[in-house]
């Protein structure tokens, strides 16, 4: 439970959505709310079957990584997205932070569905003391939360958006892992349902990062930057001793470790930083990357494939209704 | 400078900007597509690929940002569309990048490159280099 006091924001006026002054509100708003989803809505119970193929080892995986993602969720539910709420410049922007906050609360919960699907509660309780006794887990948690009960609001949003882009990738690495082999895939559904929201939730504190940036002076840009990229080091530097932890029995680690590096990139661009790790580093198996998607590879690519015997074809007529698919 | 031979890319970028980066860091001749829907689309005179992000809703309603569709409801700029490019994120599953596979499918042009966000260097170097093969297998210079 947090013992500080909550600062709360300290001036609130009516919200009127009628009268927007960044138009990313809007439509970040209206992309969260149509992605709502529940857990209830994914037929968990069909992975059962599945879940029973694994071995123990692997099934200890699977809820250790589960649980591990699970802190991750509540503390950006209950403390993350609530921390940025005072910072906000808009009232567009509180309302986003409340959806995410709550969304992110569906999530923790799922990983708990998936636990009551396929778990026993004498092995549940066990894994969630795990978390609370595993080091790599708790300096995880507790880097992230030092810096949301600091009170510089562009670090806070930093700090945000690496968790939201980068530190919940060591975990979401092995339900693609299990997707790719056809198990347990009603779970790697529900998952890629919460990846597709943390996308979402990365780009939009991102951006507001980057809006928040622009208002600074050369060397507070500066001393921003150097930040970002000491915590990421810090957190990376936990990530890849928390993957070895976890992935070395069952042999993924190094491929667990370019997902990471994959991720950070990605997590930088939100911020709007160039990617960092070369691409040498960031060569996912293939079968993970369409896992995620099934666009992703490239062979979907006209340029990498052999797309050579290409045509020019001929333009077909367009009116605006045509575009509404 | 970029050399006015160089293949040209029509884009649209919204105010997060990350396309707009992406084509800024390559080579190629560049025409951005107005942000607000209302004003008028440029109209284009040569060959070109489209490059735009895709706005992933459930099933992909309305992925193609409105600016382009207008820029493409033009006849004369969809008689010079030679390629899409899509800018996305991975993490939206088969909707990455959808709003480019829509506007090849419409107009019967090849998706030539998918990118995330605002691109990395091994990006670049691929648009640069394939745009330069395709303009020159093509004939498009």
């Amino acid at each position: 439970m947090m013992s500080e006091k909550v600062k709360l924001v300290d001036h609130v006026e009516a919200i009127n959505w009628n009268r927007i002054q960044d138009e990313k509100d809007l439509e970040v708003w209206d992309r969260l709310t149509s992605n709502f989803w529940l857990p209830e809505k994914v037929p968990l119970s069909n992975d059962v079957p599945s879940w029973k193929t694994l071995t123990d080892e692997e099934k200890q995986l699977t809820m250790r990584v589960f649980t591990g993602l699970t802190l991750l969720d509540t503390i950006q539910g209950t403390v993350g997205a609530v921390s940025l709420l005072p910072d906000a410049t808009t009232a567009h922007e509180e309302a986003v932070y409340t959806n995410i906050a709550f969304m992110e609360s569906v999530h923790a919960k799922s990983y708990s569905s998936i636990f009551s699907t396929l778990a026993s509660t004498r092995e549940i309780d066990e894994v969630f003391r795990w978390a609370t006794e595993n080091p790599h887990l708790q300096k995880k948690a507790q880097i992230v939360m030092s810096y949301y009960q600091g009170d510089d609001p562009l670090k806070k949003k930093v700090a945000s958006t690496l968790l939201e882009s980068f530190l919940f990738y060591s975990g979401f690495y092995l339900p693609m892992y299990w997707a790719s082999r056809a198990k347990l895939t009603n779970t790697a559904d529900l998952i890629r349902l919460i990846i597709r929201d943390e996308a979402v939730h990365g780009y939009y504190i991102g951006y507001k990062y980057q809006r928040g940036l622009e208002q600074e002076t050369p060397e507070r840009q500066q001393e921003l930057k150097d930040y970002t990229f000491d915590l990421l080091y810090e957190l990376y530097e936990n990530e890849v001793q928390y993957t070895h932890y976890l992935y070395d029995s069952v042999g993924l680690s190094e491929d667990v470790k370019k997902f990471l590096h994959y991720n950070a990139n990605k997590a930088l661009m939100n911020l709007g930083y160039e990617a960092m790790f070369p691409a040498s580093v960031t060569n996912v198996s293939p079968a993970i990357l369409s896992a995620l998607s099934p666009n992703a590879d490239e062979n979907h690519d006209f340029f990498s494939g052999s797309g050579s015997s290409y045509v020019i074809g001929k333009a077909v007529n367009t009116e605006d209704e045509d575009w509404d698919f | 400078m970029k050399s006015q031979q160089a293949p040209l890319v029509v884009y649209f970028s919204s105010i997060s900007e990350n396309t707009h980066k992406f084509i800024q860091k390559t080579r190629v001749e560049s025409l951005r597509l107005p942000l607000l829907t209302k004003d008028e689309p440029p109209v284009v005179d040569r060959p070109f690929v489209l490059c735009i992000p895709s706005y992933g809703r459930p099933n992909g309603a309305g992925s193609v940002p409105p600016q382009a569709v207008k820029f493409l409801n033009v006849e004369q700029n969809r008689a010079h569309l030679v390629g899409v490019i899509g800018a996305g994120n991975t993490n939206f599953g088969d909707l990455y990048c959808v709003a480019a596979d829509k506007v090849a499918a419409k107009c019967q042009v090849p998706v030539l490159y998918r990118f995330e966000l605002m691109g990395t260097a091994e990006d670049v170097h691929k648009v640069n280099e394939g745009l330069e093969e395709f303009w020159i297998q093509n004939s498009l210079y």
